[in-house]
């Protein structure tokens, strides 16, 4: 099947300036080669540390910012470079939801005004229609109707958030990038908002980026997962496989070190040491291998660490010092047939 | 005093705050104790008054609108609501260590922390300026933190959250305190930095022998280091149990609905996930009868007044209103 989004090698890094003339010093590598495709209707989750590029990915793929390098195909539409003017028809089918649904919702506008807008700018309907449009919206994403004349200031964050899915589904979109939708919610509201977007999903046949740290949550919602470290996709599964079998070694520590809700399970945590290294120098080879103190970090350097299929459906960055021995040498067997 | 006496006990606190809808109470009448060497959760969503019970204890409510109305907070056998606020400066940062959960808001972001850290030493102990100093790069050795002696130079700014969080630590830690309180301190972190510093809380736990208060809505965090929890919902404490028990053998439909609606790794993929209805009601419009019936809009008998909490097993209390609460078969 044509995949509804395919990312090839993409780039975005960011100038560090400085001196007195304010020169380009540097580039923070948010985004170091990221390739992914999404399929229609499925869910691909993306999970990582703060600062690993997961959001700016996010942004990237909405042309939010403007990529330095690599393609966007959405479907069937290379919309790497297009302009304001040419991308504005496409973002009916391509919209986002996210993290923080006080900063994202206009504290100016009613809830009305804030779903309708979308409808207005791309002309959709008269005024009698797009009313009852919003009204459809609200009640599919469980408000009553006279939250409509409300303000967001009025709404808790759960509801804030609905406010937030119902405008980015009032276009309906094909595919929907939530960046940590449900990050800042408590526990059971947090169900409840996971619960919308599923039925939503199903409804809609739509596709969606599922960005979060919390990788319970993205399990639970996703299809495949895709794990990432400094600005690369170190493995990427389908979501239980990723779970039970996880290949690489920052996804083992990464999947240890989420505290489950079962006293009798304490266990043993791969604990890491040290923190990301940093985006704007990366180390010249494996950056987990450098984080850790891998004895085979010098082998890394200039190799090429880009994914290899392990198992069919199944990638991981090919690197000595993240792979055990024995996957480590079907990769290397893999790369020398191909 | 003898080990079978609590170190900190919190009797039928009530903590108001004063608004134009009137005084509105934020906890209701909570009570719990704390034994010397462990580790008490309090879990409940935002709003359920974890922290304004937190800041009762040691006194740093917002003033002028955060009134204790009732209550005692008996530290090592002394109320700390009647001591004198020369005294709690005292008992903040000595006895008592906070640990806050935003580490940038925590620390001054204009002085270094070498200067942040010795001034607990400072105000606490007799120490020199030097000594202090030299007791700093001890402390910042203990919370692992790398090169303590350069680090100790070091802005905020300059320090990943990680970083800062375990500076937090040591400051609270620094005058070695019998309880420490620590509000979310993972919360605002990555799950691989969490891992370290709850195990690193942990580790100084056993080497120093305190107490600790551990605020946080993650249930997870709460199963992984706490030995007795207690749940509280709209100022209210629901449910109180030993670790394992809370989570074998929950008696409130509250507790039960939080612990339903996380995914856990193994609920299958996609599926429904159980939800709490509603939400939590304002503060001005709480019920004085159970309000977790009032959060599920349930209709027919309710309670007209507060349920009683009762103890059900050895150590394990709940709030026992008939809709609420049951006893599993």
């Amino acid at each position: 099947m044509e995949p509804l989004l395919s990312v090839r090698d993409l780039k975005m890094h960011f100038p560090v300036r400085g001196g007195l003339l304010l020169k380009s010093i540097g580039a923070v590598r948010a985004v170091d080669g990221v390739s992914l495709d999404i399929a229609p209707g499925e869910t691909v989750g993306l999970v990582g540390e703060s600062g690993c590029g997961k959001s700016t990915l996010g942004k990237a793929i909405v042309r939010l910012s403007n990529p330095t390098s690599g393609s966007i195909v959405f479907n069937g539409r290379d919309i790497t470079t297009l302009g304001r003017h040419a991308m504005r028809p496409l973002r009916s089918e391509l919209q986002m939801i996210f993290q923080d649904p006080v900063e994202s919702l206009n504290s100016r506008l009613s809830v009305r005004q804030i779903i309708e807008e979308p409808l207005v700018i791309h002309s959709r309907g008269n005024s009698a229609w797009r009313r009852q449009r919003v009204d459809e919206l609200l009640e599919r994403v469980g408000l009553p109707k006279s939250a409509a004349e409300r303000y967001p200031f009025e709404f808790s964050g759960g509801q804030r958030q609905r406010i937030g899915i119902a405008r980015a589904i009032a276009l309906e979109p094909k595919l929907i990038i939530c960046d940590e939708p449900v990050s800042a919610l408590d526990v059971s509201v947090q169900s409840q908002v996971l619960n919308l977007l599923l039925e939503l999903q199903q409804e809609m046949g739509l596709s969606y980026l599922f960005i979060a740290h919390d990788l319970a949550v993205v399990k639970h919602i996703s299809d495949r997962v895709a794990v990432m470290y400094l600005g690369k996709i170190v493995e990427l599964a389908d979501a239980d496989t990723i779970y039970q079998n996880p290949r690489h070694a920052y996804t083992r520590a990464l999947l240890s070190a989420i505290p489950e809700p079962d006293p009798r399970l304490r266990k043993k945590r791969i604990l890491l040491e040290g923190d990301v290294p940093s985006p704007i120098n990366p180390p010249a080879g494996s950056a987990f291998g450098h984080r850790v103190g891998h004895a085979r970090y010098e082998e890394t350097i200039g190799m090429d660490l880009g994914l290899a299929e392990l198992e069919p459906g199944h990638w991981v960055a090919a690197d000595p010092c993240c792979l055990t021995p024995e996957d480590w040498e079907k990769v290397k067997s893999e790369s020398t047939k191909s | 005093m003898s080990d079978e006496e609590p170190l900190l006990e919190v009797r039928d606190l009530i903590t108001a705050f004063d608004t134009d809808a009137g005084l509105l109470r934020a906890v209701d009448q909570v009570s719990f104790q704390v034994k010397r060497g462990r580790t008490l959760g309090i879990v409940g969503e935002s709003g359920c008054g974890k922290s304004v019970t937190a800041m009762s204890i040691i006194r740093l409510l917002p003033q002028p609108m955060g009134k204790v109305l009732q209550g005692q907070v008996m530290f090592k056998g002394r109320d700390l609501q009647k001591a004198t606020d020369v005294e709690m400066r005292k008992v903040r940062g000595g006895e008592i260590g906070v640990i806050f959960q935003e580490p940038m808001t925590a620390l001054n972001p204009v002085q270094r922390i070498g200067k942040q850290l010795s001034e607990c030493f400072l105000l606490h102990t007799k120490m020199s300026r030097k000594e202090a100093w030299e007791a700093s790069i001890e402390m910042l050795r203990l919370v692992r933190i790398p090169a303590p002696e350069q680090r100790i130079g070091d802005y905020p700014h300059q320090l990943s959250g990680g970083m800062r969080q375990r500076v937090v630590i040591a400051m609270a830690l620094a005058c070695k305190p019998d309880l420490v309180i620590a509000d979310e301190p993972t919360t605002a972190l990555d799950v691989t930095v969490q891992a370290q510093i709850l195990d690193l809380m942990k580790q100084l736990q056993k080497e120093m022998g305190m107490s600790v208060i551990l605020i946080t809505h993650d249930l997870g965090v709460i199963a992984e280091t706490c030995d007795e929890v207690v749940v509280m919902y709209a100022g209210r404490v629901v449910e109180r149990a030993p670790v394992a028990e809370l989570f074998e053998r929950p008696l409130h439909a509250y507790t039960r609905g939080l612990l339903d609606s996380m995914p856990k790794l193994d609920t299958p993929r996609k599926s429904v996930l159980p939800t709490i209805p509603g939400m939590v009601a304002g503060l001005a419009d709480l019920v004085p009868g159970c309000r977790f019936c009032q959060r599920m809009g349930r209709e027919g008998p309710v309670l007209r007044e507060r349920p009683m909490f009762e103890e059900i097993h050895p150590g394990h209390w709940v709030e026992t209103c008939p809709n609420c609460f049951e006893e599993p078969a």
